[in-house]
Parts: C-alpha cells; structure tokens; sequence
C-alpha cells in the first residue's frame, strides 16, 4: 500500500524544481514549516513563486531562501518587519504582488475548495483594484480570483499517517487553506501520531488534503517580540 | 496638553458598547488592549486566528504558538477560540466585528484612509487593514494628530495610496477626537488646554 509518510524534508521537498510555485503556512515566523524551509534551502533551484502572508521575518524563516535569491515572485499581504523582502521589492530583484490578507486567504481556500473567482468589497478604490472587473451590489466590489500552487509547505502540531492534523493556538492560521490549494502538500508535524490519536471531532483539516508527511525535528519554534506581563 | 499615547487609548476605549467584539491594529492601537477593563466583557479579536486576546501572558505562560497579528506573546481568556485565517477574515468581512482600531499616515475629510505605504519611500503592505475597514461596523483610526515635519495627517484628501475609500468613522489623536462627515471633520472632543486654533489647518474642521 502507499504510504503518505516521508522519512525526513530532504525526501519530502526532492521534486521541488526551479519555476515551482509554493504556498508556505505561517503567520509571521509562527507555525513556519522550518525543516521543509531549510530542505528547500539546500536544494540547487530559483526562479520560486512563494505565496506566503509575510515572506519570512527578522531575518528568518523564508528570509533563508529570500537571500540566496531563489524567490523571483512572491505573494504576501505584510512586509514590515521584514526589510530583505523590502530591499529586494525595492530593486526588482522579487517581483511582488501585495494581496490585503482576507483577500489572500479567500483567494487560497477559493483554490482548494473549487471557487473560481469571488466579489469582495476589500480594495476597492486602492490600488489593488486596478485592472480588476468592479460590480455593485449594496457597495462596489472588485473580482478576485483563485489562488493555487504546485506544493504547501505547512508545519502541524500532530499528524497521522492519513495526513489528519491539529494544529495548536495561533498556529494554524493560513496553513490548513494552503494545503487545499496545493497540488502537492507536505507537512511536517512536531508529533506523527496513530489513526484516532486525534478525536475525528478536533480534526482541523482532514487528511484528504495531504499527499506527504513527516515527522519534524530540531524546531526551533522562534518567538518574534515576547512580552510578558509585568509582575 | 496634548493626550499622551496611554490616554488615547483610554478615550478609543470610551467609544466601545460593551460585550462588543473589537479588533486591534498593529502598533499604537495594540496599546488600547492594556486598558479594557474586564468588567466591560470585550471580546478582542486579532486577525492571525484568535478571538478572545487577554493580555501579555505570565513568564511561565509563554508560548510560541499564541501571537497576536502583531507577532507579539498574548494570552487568552476563558471563551476564547482559535480559527484559521479564511474564517477570520470571515468574521471581518461578514461584518461581525464591531470595532477595529487602526493606525494611520493620512485620514481626510471623505473618510478615507492612508496608511500602508509611501511610494518609493517604504512599503509595510496593508496586512489586513483593506478588510477591517471595508467589514468592521466602526472603524476608528488612531494616529498622532501631526507628522514629524508638522503636517497635519488629517487632510481635505489624503495623497498617500489609499487602503479605503470612504470607509473612517472616528478619528483619535493626541489632539482630539475628530468624526469625518460632509466633507469636514467635526470636532467631537479637544484634550484639555488644545484649542481649535493648534489645528492649523482650520478650514478642514467645523
């Protein structure tokens, strides 16, 4: 029978070519595929598409990948904090297309659940509605399209051979509405668990969605501005 | 005497209904969240997949996983919820969020917004700014009245690229609190000591 699971991200992320387009999970370096991140780091490749809300941050995450420019297009919605991707933006060594972030996420999930196109009222008048088609319903709205990738890389507390997963707190954020988009999807998990670990109710996304998983190691789960209540 | 940035806050907090759902920007705004008192039961949503935001966590509460969308350490309270970001934009969107709080380069008189980029100069990106003020029943923007060169953010027509067109309820500044209407900004209130005339800009107000 085959099996879903890889025994490490160097296997998982092997048929990720030069020109491939890849959806990354991760809310600023939270929840960030870090062993997929690092494979793809050490592969020979450029010219990647990345879809990604912020392209990395402070220097880490898919900053790895940005500064071995091996990124030549990126959609995100958020730069700040991020002053490789600016720069890079800046002197069009990246190619960047700025989504406002419910339109991103719509656009993804849009993907994965076989919408082809929706109205939304985000953007109008700016200049993301430009050369977009604009109808009015009980306010102008502007038609956005679809958004898919050939891979996602996306990091779940737990998975199991099926590709079930459950993701913890804020983690889960763009990363289960990537992996429906992707042709192909691989996720690394911090724990590869049995068949019914995880209760069927508390299934975030099912494995159906899931073509590759492995279990994760060495994370190291960065936190970007800790603040703590003063005692 | 102009308000300072703590006392802001407390007048942005003045304008929630409570039991109201609120959402924060990143920056200045995320200061509000300091001082909502529990009696008032705000639900604070923050667009990264959590509603029900407490506070900054105890030291040994810390956890990598639980941000706010300003990438910063939060703690939760008991009703919470986590979600992934398509329903979260939903509930922006769906128009289900009743307050957001956001910071600003420019607000003008046709209640339009500014404040993700300046051409050739820096671009931060509008992040989830475009839907909060197209889907949250009231958007307040909360900003320092001038820039640093002394110009007045608050503006006739804002020249910055925009995020909304027509879209700007409230404005908060260390001036006053200011409501954009039929082309002027209604004074509502003037911190204490400020008067019309450290406006300047006097035609743009009525």
């Amino acid at each position: 029978m085959k099996t879903k699971i890889y025994s490490n991200a160097k296997d998982a992320c092997a048929d990720i070519t030069s020109g491939s387009s890849i959806m990354s999970g991760g809310f600023g370096l939270c929840g960030i595929a870090e062993n997929c991140i690092d494979a793809i780091a050490n592969l020979d490749i450029k010219d990647l598409t990345v879809i990604s809300n912020n392209i990395g941050n402070s220097g880490r995450g898919l900053v790895k990948i940005l500064i071995q420019n091996k990124i030549s297009k990126a959609f995100c919605s958020y730069v700040g904090g991020n002053p490789d991707l600016e720069k890079q933006m800046f002197d069009g060594s990246v190619q960047v297309e700025l989504v406002p972030q419910g339109t991103f996420s719509e656009r993804i999930r849009a993907a994965g659940l076989g919408i082809r196109a929706f109205y939304t009222p985000t953007g109008y008048g700016t200049l993301v509605a430009e050369g977009k088609e604009v109808k009015e319903f009980d306010k102008p709205c502007i038609l956005e399209t679809a958004l898919h990738a050939d891979f996602a890389i996306i990091k779940a507390q737990k998975g199991d051979k099926y590709g079930n997963l459950w993701f913890k707190e804020t983690a889960r954020n763009f990363s289960p509405l990537m992996a429906m988009a992707a042709k192909t999807t691989i996720v690394e998990v911090e724990e590869l668990v049995e068949l019914g670990d995880i209760p069927a109710e508390d299934i975030h996304l099912p494995g159906i969605f899931v073509q590759r998983i492995f279990q994760g190691s060495n994370y190291k789960n960065d936190i970007e501005f800790l603040k703590v209540e003063e005692e | 005497m102009t308000w300072s940035k703590d006392e802001m806050a407390k007048e942005v907090i003045e304008l929630f209904e409570p039991q109201s759902s609120v959402n924060l920007g990143i920056g200045l705004p995320t200061l509000v969240a300091q001082y909502i008192s529990p009696d008032l039961e705000i639900m604070i949503h923050s667009e990264n997949g959590v509603l029900g935001v407490k506070g900054r966590p105890k030291k040994s509460e810390v956890s990598p996983t639980l941000i706010n969308a300003g990438k910063e350490t939060i703690s939760i309270k008991n009703g919470a919820s986590f979600f992934d970001s398509s329903l979260s934009f939903g509930m922006i969107r769906g128009g289900h969020i009743d307050y957001c709080v956001l910071g600003g380069m420019e607000v003008d008189t046709e209640r339009s917004l500014a404040n993700w980029m300046i051409p050739g100069k820096k671009v931060t990106g509008m992040g989830g700014a475009m839907d909060l003020v197209n889907g949250s029943r009231c958007v307040i923007v909360m900003m320092s009245h001038f820039s640093k060169d002394g110009s007045s953010k608050l503006k006739s027509k804002c020249s910055l690229p925009l995020t909304g067109v027509d879209v700007v309820d409230i404005v908060v500044t260390d001036y006053g609190i200011f409501k954009p209407s039929e082309g002027k900004f209604e004074i509502l209130k003037l911190a204490s000591g400020i008067n019309k005339e450290d406006l300047k800009e006097l035609e743009i107000y009525r």
